[in-house]
């Protein structure tokens, strides 16, 4: 794929005449635009064959059926897939868990993205390294303390203990929050200092300047930036299969999905409508908000 | 990095135009209320007390249980903790299998940043050239794969990489190439590495791809004008002009992609069972992982943490010298 894009990548001449140019130009262009349309197939595939074989039926899959469509779309899969014990109580608590983090973490990013850009103190730069490096931690490594700090909380407060949802939304707010941060300094920065004079200027507190000027404006990008927030908690394997042992009512959608895989036979019909189940909300919030992540993330990057 | 700022189209604009010392002022004046005290701290405080729970504490009990003989029977309380020092880590050090899944990490991680960026950028470069549909086009292609869930992924990888049923070898088979009749992608090492890698660059990409578009955009034109009139070609013009504009957006895009393939987990962990055939396609994140949840050696699997943690530290810290040398503020 790489070795496609990058010959197809047209070079401009310098030195020929401008109709000769012109039309040079088209024909690359035309190139540029028909390599770029068959790299989108190609990235699109995948996805594609994902929904295609959860709308197959059984029989066709098992067969090795490998058309491009069927005849005869069934919704089998998905039957299977819901009809399995508490499907249904999974995925309402990978939503209750990622709503839950998404809200948390981004309220307290944005408020510490306000400390962070808007007043100036000793430790700012200091601390804006420690949420740098924090972001780096790999997460992974940490799941052996947290499992025995999350057994001892949960002897005090049982709803963040093992097996618990509340686990869950616990580590994945502490883990999006770096990111989160890193992402809304650009947002809350970009507001204009005159806004806060004149906020001031009538009378308003710091706090209610924050909540009800600052907040406002930065909305879009807050919830840009919270998709990631989003992603994470709700593309979580490891933690929901460390932290939520033996409670089977308090599993998430992606164990629920390995639960598909059986050594032998794997029901791929299953496998593919569980994961669309599971990818459609994300493609939704991404494409939503795509155009403010995108800013977002530059401005993330801007550093 | 003022070069970015087009790029942020729906963020309000800074100082009102008009005001002929906007720029000027508005560096000087970045805080307006420099001098008040408690209250960057009040609005610090739940952030970082969640941080300090979440992650600080955490590292240290990690560090802490690295120096211990911890396994099942410490866990339950019933043996006494016993104190090793760094035995954990001699241990480790001493065994070739780490050196192995030390040297996967590596070899598999940085395979997946080449790539990544390779095709990354390159579309990148390629976007500026297309028509706006075919652009749109593709990065709504591109923000689905990058939507797409570890887990998802893997799955789909892992159908289409089926060994009898998979499209990937019924097509292999149909074009002749018949060595590849139930042929299994996991069964070798490399294939297997190479099989994740593949998932992991087609859903790392896009984030490469609308970073770095979104940073050759942001060259001003005049600029790429004002040197055209002076003569220099258009290759010229990519290797003096945009690739040192481009240059901050790169290092931060390699080094966020180093520190995200570095700690791959799911990928490897769901598409190879666990770590593969006989431990084959083990990384030091899911070896440990393993050996603590496992085979119950909570000290060693924490010693592993601690080695990865400290790996990505020295890269974070080379980040901060690179973004300190190029002048960022932060």
């Amino acid at each position: 794929m790489t070795a496609v894009d990058v010959s197809s990548v047209p070079r401009r001449t310098t030195k020929a005449d401008a109709p000769q140019k012109l039309r040079k130009q088209g024909k690359r262009r035309f190139g540029a635009d028909a390599a770029a349309i068959v790299i989108a197939l190609i990235v699109a595939f995948p996805l594609f064959w994902m929904v295609l074989s959860a709308l197959k039926p059984k029989t066709a899959l098992d067969a090795g059926d490998a058309a491009p469509y069927t005849l005869e779309p069934s919704l089998d899969s998905f039957g299977r897939v819901l009809g399995v014990n508490n499907f249904g109580q999974y995925f309402l608590n990978s939503v209750i868990v990622a709503l839950v983090v998404v809200v948390l973490s981004t309220v307290l990013a944005f408020l510490a993205a306000v400390a962070l850009t808007r007043y100036n103190f000793k430790m700012r730069t200091k601390l804006l390294i420690i949420i740098l490096v924090s972001q780096m931690v790999p997460v992974e490594a940490l799941t052996i303390p947290l499992f025995f700090l999350l057994r001892n909380a949960g002897e005090a407060i049982p709803l963040v203990g093992l097996n618990q949802l509340g686990s869950l939304v616990l580590v994945h707010v502490g883990f999006s929050i770096p990111f989160a941060i890193w992402m809304l300094r650009g947002f809350v920065a970009a507001v204009p200092l005159e806004v806060e004079e004149a906020a001031r200027l009538d009378g308003a507190s710091s706090f209610r300047f924050v909540r009800s000027i600052l907040f406002p404006l930065v909305a879009p990008g807050v919830v840009a930036c919270s998709v990631f927030s989003f992603i994470s908690t709700w593309n979580d394997f490891l933690f929901a299969k460390t932290f939520i042992i033996s409670a089977q009512e308090s599993q998430t959608l992606p164990i629920a999905l390995l639960t598909f895989f059986k050594p032998d036979q794997n029901d791929w019909g299953a496998i593919m409508a569980g994961s669309v189940i599971m990818t459609i909300p994300v493609l939704i919030f991404f494409v939503s908000v795509q155009r403010k992540l995108v800013s977002g993330l530059a401005g993330a990057v801007k550093g | 990095m003022t070069a970015l700022t087009p790029v942020l189209p729906e963020a309000p604009q800074g100082g009102t135009p008009g005001k002929g010392s906007t720029t000027a002022g508005r560096t000087s004046r970045r805080f307006s209320n420099g001098k008040r005290g408690l209250e960057p701290w009040l609005y610090l405080a739940p952030a970082f007390i969640v941080l300090i729970a979440l992650l600080g504490y955490p590292i240290f009990q990690l560090i802490n249980v690295s120096l211990y003989d911890y396994r099942q029977a410490q866990v339950s309380g019933k043996a006494p903790l016993n104190f090793v020092g760094l035995e954990n880590y001699q241990k480790l050090f001493a065994d070739p299998q780490f050196w192995t899944v030390l040297g996967n990490t590596v070899v598999f991680a940085t395979a997946c940043v080449v790539f990544t960026l390779l095709v990354g950028s390159s579309l990148a470069v390629l976007a500026t050239r297309l028509r706006p549909w075919v652009r749109s086009l593709l990065f709504v292609v591109s923000l689905g794969a990058w939507a797409t869930p570890a887990v998802t992924g893997s799955a789909v990888w892992l159908f289409l990489f089926e060994p009898t049923l998979g499209l990937v070898n019924k097509t292999l088979v149909a074009i002749g190439l018949t060595q590849f009749e139930g042929y299994s992608w996991t069964y070798d090492k490399w294939s297997a590495f190479g099989l994740v890698a593949s998932e992991v660059v087609w859903c790392s990409f896009p984030f490469v791809l609308v970073t770095v578009y979104a940073g050759i955009q942001a060259i001003p034109t005049e600029v790429i004008e004002a040197a055209r009139i002076d003569g220099a070609s258009m290759p010229r013009i990519a290797r003096s002009i945009m690739l040192p504009m481009l240059r901050p957006i790169v290092i931060v895009v390699t080094i966020q992609s180093i520190i995200w393939n570095f700690k791959i987990f799911s990928q490897i962990y769901i598409m190879t069972n666990g770590g593969g055939i006989a431990g084959q396609n083990l990384v030091l994140n899911v070896y440990g992982y393993q050996q603590a949840f496992a085979a119950s050696l909570y000290g060693l699997g924490s010693a592993l943490g601690v080695i990865m943690t400290a790996l990505l530290m020295v890269i974070t810290l080379v980040y901060l010298r690179i973004l300190k040398r190029t002048g960022e503020a932060l």
